[in-house]
Protein backbone atom coordinates (compact mmCIF):
# COMPACT_ATOMS: atom_id res chain seq x y z
CA UNK A 1 0.00 0.00 0.00
CA UNK A 2 1.24 3.43 -1.07
CA UNK A 3 2.11 5.85 1.57
CA UNK A 4 -0.27 9.43 1.77
CA UNK A 5 1.35 12.02 -0.32
CA UNK A 6 0.37 15.84 0.35
CA UNK A 7 0.87 18.65 -1.40
CA UNK A 8 1.08 17.23 -4.89
CA UNK A 9 0.03 19.55 -7.94
CA UNK A 10 -3.03 17.47 -8.27
CA UNK A 11 -4.07 18.02 -4.89
CA UNK A 12 -3.88 21.66 -5.19
CA UNK A 13 -5.42 21.67 -8.49
CA UNK A 14 -7.65 19.11 -7.60
CA UNK A 15 -9.50 21.51 -4.58
CA UNK A 16 -9.70 24.74 -7.08
CA UNK A 17 -11.15 21.74 -9.59
CA UNK A 18 -14.28 21.02 -6.45
CA UNK A 19 -14.75 25.16 -6.71
CA UNK A 20 -15.56 25.23 -10.31
CA UNK A 21 -19.05 26.73 -11.15
CA UNK A 22 -18.95 28.68 -7.54
CA UNK A 23 -18.42 31.94 -6.42
CA UNK A 24 -15.72 32.70 -3.32
CA UNK A 25 -16.41 35.81 -1.56
CA UNK A 26 -14.12 38.37 0.35
CA UNK A 27 -15.28 38.66 3.75
CA UNK A 28 -13.47 40.86 6.92
CA UNK A 29 -14.91 39.05 10.17
CA UNK A 30 -16.68 35.94 11.01
CA UNK A 31 -20.44 37.84 10.63
CA UNK A 32 -19.35 38.34 7.41
CA UNK A 33 -17.83 35.04 6.44
CA UNK A 34 -21.27 33.10 7.96
CA UNK A 35 -23.31 35.29 5.67
CA UNK A 36 -21.01 34.35 2.46
CA UNK A 37 -21.25 30.54 3.87
CA UNK A 38 -25.01 30.77 4.15
CA UNK A 39 -25.76 32.42 0.66
CA UNK A 40 -23.92 29.62 -0.55
CA UNK A 41 -19.88 30.52 -1.56
CA UNK A 42 -17.71 27.46 -2.26
CA UNK A 43 -15.29 29.68 -0.03
CA UNK A 44 -14.53 32.81 1.92
CA UNK A 45 -11.43 34.71 1.38
CA UNK A 46 -10.14 36.21 4.71
CA UNK A 47 -8.84 39.74 4.78
CA UNK A 48 -8.62 42.82 6.55
CA UNK A 49 -9.84 45.60 4.15
CA UNK A 50 -11.65 44.53 1.36
CA UNK A 51 -10.36 46.24 -1.95
CA UNK A 52 -12.79 49.46 -1.97
CA UNK A 53 -11.53 50.30 1.60
CA UNK A 54 -7.86 49.83 0.68
CA UNK A 55 -8.19 51.64 -2.27
CA UNK A 56 -10.13 54.54 -0.33
CA UNK A 57 -7.83 54.38 2.82
CA UNK A 58 -4.14 53.99 1.24
CA UNK A 59 -1.44 52.72 2.78
CA UNK A 60 0.93 49.46 3.27
CA UNK A 61 -1.93 46.85 2.56
CA UNK A 62 -0.23 43.47 4.37
CA UNK A 63 -1.80 39.87 5.22
CA UNK A 64 -4.53 39.84 7.61
CA UNK A 65 -3.95 39.40 11.51
CA UNK A 66 -3.70 36.01 12.36
CA UNK A 67 -6.62 36.23 14.95
CA UNK A 68 -9.16 37.16 12.57
CA UNK A 69 -8.40 34.36 10.29
CA UNK A 70 -8.55 31.97 12.94
CA UNK A 71 -11.76 33.57 13.78
CA UNK A 72 -13.68 32.91 10.35
CA UNK A 73 -11.83 29.59 10.62
CA UNK A 74 -14.35 29.19 13.34
CA UNK A 75 -16.94 30.55 12.18
CA UNK A 76 -17.14 28.10 8.85
CA UNK A 77 -16.71 24.69 7.50
CA UNK A 78 -15.94 25.68 3.68
CA UNK A 79 -12.53 26.40 2.87
CA UNK A 80 -10.86 29.56 3.63
CA UNK A 81 -8.29 31.23 1.44
CA UNK A 82 -6.19 34.40 2.53
CA UNK A 83 -3.73 37.22 1.24
CA UNK A 84 -0.60 37.39 1.26
CA UNK A 85 1.95 40.39 -0.51
CA UNK A 86 3.00 39.42 -3.92
CA UNK A 87 6.87 38.14 -3.11
CA UNK A 88 6.21 38.09 0.55
CA UNK A 89 7.11 34.28 1.25
CA UNK A 90 6.94 34.77 5.08
CA UNK A 91 4.06 35.77 4.83
CA UNK A 92 2.50 32.38 2.88
CA UNK A 93 4.76 30.54 5.23
CA UNK A 94 2.70 32.19 7.88
CA UNK A 95 -0.71 31.30 6.31
CA UNK A 96 0.29 27.75 5.60
CA UNK A 97 1.10 27.51 9.38
CA UNK A 98 -2.37 28.87 10.17
CA UNK A 99 -3.55 26.18 7.89
CA UNK A 100 -6.10 28.02 5.79
CA UNK A 101 -7.02 25.91 2.58
CA UNK A 102 -5.52 28.50 -0.44
CA UNK A 103 -3.38 31.44 -0.64
CA UNK A 104 -3.88 33.91 -3.12
CA UNK A 105 -0.15 35.81 -3.80
CA UNK A 106 -2.09 38.79 -4.50
CA UNK A 107 -1.98 42.48 -6.19
CA UNK A 108 -4.53 44.06 -4.01
CA UNK A 109 -2.29 43.59 -1.51
CA UNK A 110 1.08 45.61 -1.62
CA UNK A 111 3.96 44.04 -2.96
CA UNK A 112 6.64 43.09 -0.79
CA UNK A 113 8.76 41.89 -3.88
CA UNK A 114 9.14 44.07 -6.99
CA UNK A 115 10.93 41.55 -8.80
CA UNK A 116 10.31 37.67 -7.70
CA UNK A 117 6.97 35.95 -6.83
CA UNK A 118 7.06 33.44 -4.55
CA UNK A 119 8.44 30.30 -5.37
CA UNK A 120 4.89 28.59 -4.35
CA UNK A 121 6.29 24.67 -5.36
CA UNK A 122 7.75 24.79 -2.02
CA UNK A 123 3.99 24.77 0.20
CA UNK A 124 1.91 22.17 0.62
CA UNK A 125 -1.20 24.26 0.72
CA UNK A 126 -2.35 25.60 -2.60
CA UNK A 127 -1.84 28.99 -4.11
CA UNK A 128 -3.91 31.27 -6.27
CA UNK A 129 -2.06 33.86 -8.17
CA UNK A 130 -3.93 36.97 -10.61
CA UNK A 131 -3.05 37.32 -14.27
CA UNK A 132 -4.04 39.96 -16.74
CA UNK A 133 -2.76 37.29 -19.83
CA UNK A 134 -1.80 33.98 -20.67
CA UNK A 135 1.92 34.69 -20.56
CA UNK A 136 1.78 36.15 -17.19
CA UNK A 137 -1.09 33.38 -16.37
CA UNK A 138 2.03 30.51 -17.26
CA UNK A 139 4.40 32.12 -15.68
CA UNK A 140 2.49 32.12 -12.71
CA UNK A 141 1.90 28.31 -12.93
CA UNK A 142 5.42 27.85 -13.83
CA UNK A 143 6.39 29.01 -9.79
CA UNK A 144 3.78 26.85 -8.60
CA UNK A 145 0.21 28.29 -8.75
CA UNK A 146 -2.85 25.57 -9.13
CA UNK A 147 -5.24 28.00 -9.77
CA UNK A 148 -5.61 31.39 -12.27
CA UNK A 149 -7.98 34.50 -11.59
CA UNK A 150 -7.69 36.80 -13.96
CA UNK A 151 -7.07 40.68 -12.14
CA UNK A 152 -9.87 42.74 -13.38
CA UNK A 153 -9.67 46.34 -11.29
CA UNK A 154 -10.28 45.36 -7.63
CA UNK A 155 -12.48 47.72 -5.66
CA UNK A 156 -13.79 49.54 -8.13
CA UNK A 157 -17.15 47.54 -8.78
CA UNK A 158 -16.34 48.41 -12.89
CA UNK A 159 -16.23 44.84 -14.54
CA UNK A 160 -14.41 46.01 -17.92
CA UNK A 161 -11.03 45.56 -16.50
CA UNK A 162 -12.27 41.78 -15.72
CA UNK A 163 -13.57 41.56 -19.17
CA UNK A 164 -10.75 42.29 -21.24
CA UNK A 165 -8.65 40.28 -18.87
CA UNK A 166 -10.71 36.71 -19.56
CA UNK A 167 -11.18 37.98 -23.14
CA UNK A 168 -7.01 38.59 -23.32
CA UNK A 169 -6.72 35.23 -22.07
CA UNK A 170 -9.21 33.16 -23.77
CA UNK A 171 -8.22 34.35 -26.53
CA UNK A 172 -4.47 34.10 -26.61
CA UNK A 173 -5.33 30.25 -25.42
CA UNK A 174 -7.09 30.45 -28.73
CA UNK A 175 -4.69 31.27 -31.09
CA UNK A 176 -1.93 29.31 -29.41
CA UNK A 177 -3.94 26.46 -30.25
CA UNK A 178 -4.31 27.26 -33.76
CA UNK A 179 -0.44 27.26 -34.30
CA UNK A 180 1.40 24.71 -36.02
CA UNK A 181 4.32 22.81 -33.90
CA UNK A 182 6.77 24.35 -35.18
CA UNK A 183 5.48 28.20 -34.35
CA UNK A 184 5.23 27.26 -30.25
CA UNK A 185 9.06 27.65 -30.12
CA UNK A 186 8.63 31.79 -30.65
CA UNK A 187 5.26 31.63 -28.91
CA UNK A 188 7.17 30.92 -26.13
CA UNK A 189 9.84 33.36 -26.47
CA UNK A 190 6.95 35.48 -26.81
CA UNK A 191 4.72 34.68 -23.98
CA UNK A 192 7.87 34.42 -22.00
CA UNK A 193 6.94 31.51 -20.80
CA UNK A 194 8.26 28.06 -20.89
CA UNK A 195 8.15 25.77 -24.28
CA UNK A 196 6.43 22.73 -22.59
CA UNK A 197 3.96 24.23 -20.76
CA UNK A 198 3.01 26.45 -24.20
CA UNK A 199 3.10 23.43 -26.06
CA UNK A 200 0.48 21.48 -23.49
CA UNK A 201 -2.03 24.63 -23.27
CA UNK A 202 -1.60 24.73 -27.09
CA UNK A 203 -2.53 20.68 -27.27
CA UNK A 204 -5.42 20.95 -25.02
CA UNK A 205 -6.78 24.51 -25.70
CA UNK A 206 -6.82 25.66 -22.20
CA UNK A 207 -4.91 26.46 -18.94
CA UNK A 208 -3.28 23.09 -17.27
CA UNK A 209 -5.34 24.65 -13.99
CA UNK A 210 -8.37 26.20 -13.24
CA UNK A 211 -9.21 29.89 -13.93
CA UNK A 212 -11.72 31.85 -12.20
CA UNK A 213 -12.49 35.94 -12.88
CA UNK A 214 -11.62 38.84 -10.01
CA UNK A 215 -11.82 42.14 -9.99
CA UNK A 216 -14.82 44.43 -10.42
CA UNK A 217 -17.61 41.89 -9.88
CA UNK A 218 -20.35 43.26 -8.58
CA UNK A 219 -24.21 42.41 -10.07
CA UNK A 220 -25.52 39.12 -11.08
CA UNK A 221 -25.46 40.29 -14.43
CA UNK A 222 -21.64 40.74 -14.19
CA UNK A 223 -21.19 36.97 -12.40
CA UNK A 224 -23.23 35.54 -15.29
CA UNK A 225 -21.45 37.51 -17.95
CA UNK A 226 -18.03 36.23 -16.39
CA UNK A 227 -19.45 32.64 -16.99
CA UNK A 228 -20.54 32.87 -20.58
CA UNK A 229 -17.09 34.63 -21.10
CA UNK A 230 -15.29 30.94 -20.20
CA UNK A 231 -14.69 31.52 -16.64
CA UNK A 232 -15.06 28.35 -14.17
CA UNK A 233 -15.99 30.40 -11.25
CA UNK A 234 -15.99 34.28 -9.76
CA UNK A 235 -14.57 35.99 -7.03
CA UNK A 236 -16.50 38.38 -5.30
CA UNK A 237 -14.16 41.08 -3.75
CA UNK A 238 -15.93 44.44 -2.53
CA UNK A 239 -18.88 43.91 -4.22
CA UNK A 240 -20.88 42.05 -1.83
CA UNK A 241 -20.56 44.27 1.17
CA UNK A 242 -19.97 47.27 -0.18
CA UNK A 243 -23.54 46.72 -1.09
CA UNK A 244 -26.66 47.83 0.21
CA UNK A 245 -28.39 43.98 0.98
CA UNK A 246 -25.21 41.98 1.24
CA UNK A 247 -27.34 38.70 2.15
CA UNK A 248 -29.63 39.19 -0.72
CA UNK A 249 -26.64 40.32 -3.47
CA UNK A 250 -24.36 37.21 -2.25
CA UNK A 251 -27.55 34.69 -2.68
CA UNK A 252 -28.49 36.45 -5.86
CA UNK A 253 -24.33 36.10 -7.49
CA UNK A 254 -24.60 32.63 -6.31
CA UNK A 255 -27.84 32.13 -8.17
CA UNK A 256 -26.23 34.03 -11.70
CA UNK A 257 -23.33 32.29 -11.30
CA UNK A 258 -24.83 28.48 -11.59
CA UNK A 259 -27.53 28.95 -13.77
CA UNK A 260 -25.40 31.59 -16.17
CA UNK A 261 -27.28 31.10 -19.30
CA UNK A 262 -30.41 31.43 -18.05
CA UNK A 263 -31.75 34.88 -18.70
CA UNK A 264 -35.21 34.38 -16.58
CA UNK A 265 -32.91 33.38 -13.14
CA UNK A 266 -30.33 36.25 -13.98
CA UNK A 267 -33.37 38.70 -14.10
CA UNK A 268 -35.72 37.07 -11.28
CA UNK A 269 -32.47 37.28 -8.87
CA UNK A 270 -31.75 41.10 -9.88
CA UNK A 271 -34.80 41.98 -8.36
CA UNK A 272 -35.19 44.30 -5.81
CA UNK A 273 -31.50 43.96 -4.45
CA UNK A 274 -31.42 47.76 -3.18
CA UNK A 275 -27.99 49.77 -4.21
CA UNK A 276 -25.14 48.21 -6.05
CA UNK A 277 -21.63 49.29 -4.59
CA UNK A 278 -20.92 52.67 -5.63
CA UNK A 279 -18.07 51.75 -7.51
CA UNK A 280 -14.92 53.88 -9.52
CA UNK A 281 -14.59 54.19 -13.26
CA UNK A 282 -11.60 52.39 -14.01
CA UNK A 283 -10.71 55.04 -16.77
CA UNK A 284 -10.96 57.32 -13.79
CA UNK A 285 -8.03 56.34 -11.97
CA UNK A 286 -4.77 57.54 -12.59
CA UNK A 287 -2.45 54.14 -14.18
CA UNK A 288 -0.05 54.14 -10.21
CA UNK A 289 -3.36 53.49 -8.78
CA UNK A 290 -4.19 50.37 -10.54
CA UNK A 291 -3.59 47.15 -8.90
CA UNK A 292 -3.80 45.22 -11.86
CA UNK A 293 -0.58 46.76 -13.24
CA UNK A 294 1.24 45.22 -10.45
CA UNK A 295 2.59 41.59 -11.22
CA UNK A 296 4.34 40.54 -14.00
CA UNK B 1 -32.91 4.09 -23.00
CA UNK B 2 -32.46 0.54 -23.55
CA UNK B 3 -30.51 -2.14 -24.61
CA UNK B 4 -26.77 -1.76 -23.57
CA UNK B 5 -25.79 1.90 -24.40
CA UNK B 6 -26.20 3.70 -21.10
CA UNK B 7 -26.83 7.59 -20.74
CA UNK B 8 -25.22 8.19 -17.85
CA UNK B 9 -26.11 12.11 -16.51
CA UNK B 10 -23.85 14.25 -14.33
CA UNK B 11 -25.03 16.46 -11.85
CA UNK B 12 -23.82 19.89 -13.20
CA UNK B 13 -24.72 22.58 -10.35
CA UNK B 14 -21.39 22.72 -9.26
CA UNK B 15 -17.59 21.14 -8.89
CA UNK B 16 -15.95 18.26 -10.72
CA UNK B 17 -18.18 17.93 -13.21
CA UNK B 18 -15.45 18.05 -16.16
CA UNK B 19 -13.72 15.72 -14.69
CA UNK B 20 -16.38 12.79 -14.51
CA UNK B 21 -17.38 13.77 -17.80
CA UNK B 22 -13.44 13.41 -19.31
CA UNK B 23 -13.60 9.65 -17.69
CA UNK B 24 -16.64 8.65 -19.30
CA UNK B 25 -15.51 10.13 -22.53
CA UNK B 26 -12.02 8.17 -22.16
CA UNK B 27 -14.50 5.08 -21.16
CA UNK B 28 -16.88 5.75 -24.26
CA UNK B 29 -19.32 6.40 -22.26
CA UNK B 30 -22.67 8.56 -23.46
CA UNK B 31 -23.36 11.38 -20.92
CA UNK B 32 -24.94 14.51 -20.58
CA UNK B 33 -25.10 17.48 -18.49
CA UNK B 34 -28.25 17.57 -15.33
CA UNK B 35 -29.45 20.81 -14.22
CA UNK B 36 -33.12 20.53 -14.70
CA UNK B 37 -36.14 17.88 -13.40
CA UNK B 38 -36.52 17.07 -17.23
CA UNK B 39 -32.80 16.95 -17.92
CA UNK B 40 -33.14 13.96 -14.99
CA UNK B 41 -35.76 12.13 -16.54
CA UNK B 42 -33.74 11.21 -19.76
CA UNK B 43 -30.88 9.60 -18.22
CA UNK B 44 -30.64 5.83 -16.68
CA UNK B 45 -27.54 6.48 -14.22
CA UNK B 46 -26.26 9.76 -12.55
CA UNK B 47 -22.81 10.71 -10.84
CA UNK B 48 -23.22 13.09 -8.31
CA UNK B 49 -19.76 15.24 -8.39
CA UNK B 50 -17.23 16.64 -5.93
CA UNK B 51 -17.69 19.83 -5.42
CA UNK B 52 -18.84 21.64 -2.06
CA UNK B 53 -21.54 20.07 -0.99
CA UNK B 54 -23.19 22.34 1.58
CA UNK B 55 -23.45 24.65 -1.86
CA UNK B 56 -24.58 21.70 -4.30
CA UNK B 57 -27.47 21.33 -1.65
CA UNK B 58 -28.70 24.54 -2.08
CA UNK B 59 -28.78 24.49 -5.53
CA UNK B 60 -30.64 21.31 -5.53
CA UNK B 61 -33.02 23.08 -3.82
CA UNK B 62 -32.91 26.89 -5.38
CA UNK B 63 -33.33 24.77 -8.91
CA UNK B 64 -36.14 22.74 -7.46
CA UNK B 65 -34.42 19.39 -8.79
CA UNK B 66 -34.33 17.65 -5.11
CA UNK B 67 -37.64 15.66 -5.12
CA UNK B 68 -37.12 14.80 -8.46
CA UNK B 69 -33.11 13.39 -7.52
CA UNK B 70 -34.99 11.83 -4.54
CA UNK B 71 -37.56 10.32 -6.16
CA UNK B 72 -35.66 8.66 -8.82
CA UNK B 73 -32.90 7.60 -6.35
CA UNK B 74 -35.50 5.96 -4.25
CA UNK B 75 -36.86 4.18 -7.48
CA UNK B 76 -33.92 2.66 -8.18
CA UNK B 77 -31.72 4.46 -10.36
CA UNK B 78 -28.20 3.90 -10.69
CA UNK B 79 -25.59 6.47 -8.65
CA UNK B 80 -22.33 7.30 -8.15
CA UNK B 81 -21.12 9.61 -5.79
CA UNK B 82 -17.78 10.80 -5.09
CA UNK B 83 -16.48 13.22 -2.13
CA UNK B 84 -19.64 15.70 -2.10
CA UNK B 85 -21.04 13.22 -4.08
CA UNK B 86 -20.91 10.78 -1.33
CA UNK B 87 -22.38 13.20 1.36
CA UNK B 88 -25.42 13.90 -0.83
CA UNK B 89 -26.06 10.03 -0.70
CA UNK B 90 -25.56 9.48 2.80
CA UNK B 91 -29.02 9.43 5.31
CA UNK B 92 -27.16 10.77 8.39
CA UNK B 93 -24.36 13.57 7.70
CA UNK B 94 -22.21 15.26 10.96
CA UNK B 95 -19.91 18.00 10.51
CA UNK B 96 -22.13 19.72 7.68
CA UNK B 97 -23.07 23.19 7.44
CA UNK B 98 -25.78 24.81 9.11
CA UNK B 99 -28.94 23.66 7.47
CA UNK B 100 -27.41 21.32 5.32
CA UNK B 101 -29.84 18.73 3.85
CA UNK B 102 -28.76 15.16 1.79
CA UNK B 103 -30.60 13.59 -0.82
CA UNK B 104 -30.29 9.81 0.96
CA UNK B 105 -30.90 6.59 -0.22
CA UNK B 106 -27.32 5.01 1.67
CA UNK B 107 -28.05 3.93 5.26
CA UNK B 108 -24.93 5.55 6.34
CA UNK B 109 -23.43 8.37 8.15
CA UNK B 110 -20.72 10.51 6.53
CA UNK B 111 -18.32 13.21 8.57
CA UNK B 112 -17.97 15.57 6.41
CA UNK B 113 -14.56 17.44 5.74
CA UNK B 114 -13.04 14.50 7.78
CA UNK B 115 -9.12 14.63 7.68
CA UNK B 116 -8.65 18.24 8.31
CA UNK B 117 -7.98 21.40 6.01
CA UNK B 118 -6.41 21.47 2.57
CA UNK B 119 -2.76 20.78 3.86
CA UNK B 120 -4.19 17.81 5.38
CA UNK B 121 -5.54 16.37 1.56
CA UNK B 122 -3.25 13.78 -0.21
CA UNK B 123 -2.55 10.82 -3.05
CA UNK B 124 -2.58 7.53 -2.07
CA UNK B 125 -4.06 4.27 -3.63
CA UNK B 126 -6.28 1.84 -2.40
CA UNK B 127 -7.56 -1.53 -2.63
CA UNK B 128 -10.51 -2.13 -3.59
CA UNK B 129 -11.48 -5.41 -3.38
CA UNK B 130 -14.71 -5.77 -5.88
CA UNK B 131 -12.42 -4.16 -8.46
CA UNK B 132 -9.57 -5.96 -7.41
CA UNK B 133 -6.32 -5.55 -9.61
CA UNK B 134 -4.13 -3.07 -8.94
CA UNK B 135 -4.81 -0.46 -6.20
CA UNK B 136 -6.89 2.10 -7.28
CA UNK B 137 -5.09 6.14 -7.96
CA UNK B 138 -7.09 8.61 -5.59
CA UNK B 139 -7.24 11.69 -4.23
CA UNK B 140 -8.65 12.50 -0.64
CA UNK B 141 -9.34 16.53 -1.24
CA UNK B 142 -11.12 17.57 2.31
CA UNK B 143 -12.50 14.24 2.05
CA UNK B 144 -15.70 12.53 3.82
CA UNK B 145 -15.35 9.29 5.66
CA UNK B 146 -18.00 6.89 6.70
CA UNK B 147 -18.20 6.48 10.17
CA UNK B 148 -20.86 4.19 10.20
CA UNK B 149 -21.34 1.93 7.32
CA UNK B 150 -24.77 0.44 8.37
CA UNK B 151 -26.74 -1.44 6.08
CA UNK B 152 -24.42 -0.62 3.07
CA UNK B 153 -21.54 -2.91 2.10
CA UNK B 154 -18.17 -1.48 2.52
CA UNK B 155 -16.23 -1.50 -0.84
CA UNK B 156 -13.37 0.51 0.18
CA UNK B 157 -10.49 1.15 3.49
CA UNK B 158 -7.78 2.97 3.71
CA UNK B 159 -4.76 1.15 5.51
CA UNK B 160 -5.81 3.12 8.80
CA UNK B 161 -9.19 1.62 8.65
CA UNK B 162 -11.40 4.26 7.81
CA UNK B 163 -14.20 3.96 5.71
CA UNK B 164 -14.34 5.67 2.30
CA UNK B 165 -16.12 3.63 0.04
CA UNK B 166 -19.45 1.99 0.18
CA UNK B 167 -22.85 0.57 -2.19
CA UNK B 168 -26.26 -0.28 -1.12
CA UNK B 169 -28.14 -1.80 -3.89
CA UNK B 170 -27.87 0.37 -7.27
CA UNK B 171 -25.90 3.29 -4.80
CA UNK B 172 -21.96 3.69 -4.62
CA UNK B 173 -20.69 6.10 -2.96
CA UNK B 174 -16.88 6.92 -2.35
CA UNK B 175 -14.86 9.39 -0.29
CA UNK B 176 -12.21 10.74 -2.76
CA UNK B 177 -11.92 11.17 -6.54
CA UNK B 178 -10.59 8.65 -9.19
CA UNK B 179 -11.62 11.20 -11.72
CA UNK B 180 -8.72 13.38 -10.25
CA UNK B 181 -6.44 10.75 -10.60
CA UNK B 182 -7.06 9.80 -13.98
CA UNK B 183 -8.20 6.71 -12.46
CA UNK B 184 -11.38 5.23 -15.04
CA UNK B 185 -11.43 2.04 -13.32
CA UNK B 186 -13.99 2.99 -10.43
CA UNK B 187 -16.30 4.38 -13.04
CA UNK B 188 -15.43 1.14 -15.72
CA UNK B 189 -16.81 -1.30 -12.66
CA UNK B 190 -19.56 1.06 -11.74
CA UNK B 191 -21.30 1.24 -15.03
CA UNK B 192 -20.31 -2.90 -15.98
CA UNK B 193 -21.75 -4.03 -12.48
CA UNK B 194 -24.44 -1.81 -11.66
CA UNK B 195 -25.57 0.46 -14.59
CA UNK B 196 -25.94 -2.27 -17.51
CA UNK B 197 -27.33 -4.93 -15.01
CA UNK B 198 -30.04 -2.28 -14.28
CA UNK B 199 -30.96 -1.30 -17.80
CA UNK B 200 -31.93 -5.34 -18.32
Amino acid sequence: MAENTVGTLRIKSGLADMLKGGVIMDVVNAEQARIAEDAGAVAVMALERVPADIRAQGGVARMSDPDLIDAIKREVTIPVMAKARIGHFVEAQVLQALEVDYIDESEVLSPADYVNHIDKTNFTVPFVCGATNLGEALRRITEGAAMIRSKGEAGTGDVSEATKHIRTIRSEIAALAAKTADELFVAAKELQAPYELVKWVSENGQLPVVLFVAGGVATPADAAMMMQLGADGVFVGSGVFKSGNPVERAKAIVKATAAYTDAKVIAEVSRGLGEAMVGINVNDLPAPHRLSERGW
Amino acid sequence: MAGNSPLVGVLALQGDVREHERVLDELGIEHSPVRTVDQLGEVNALIIPGGESGVIDKLTRIFDVRDALIDRIQGGLPVLGTCAGLIMLADRLTGGLVGQQTLGGLDVTVERNAFGSQVDSFETTIDMPPIGGAPIRSSFIRAPIVRDAGSAEIIATLPSGEIVGVRQGNIVGISFHPEVSNEVRVHEWWVRTVVTPALQ
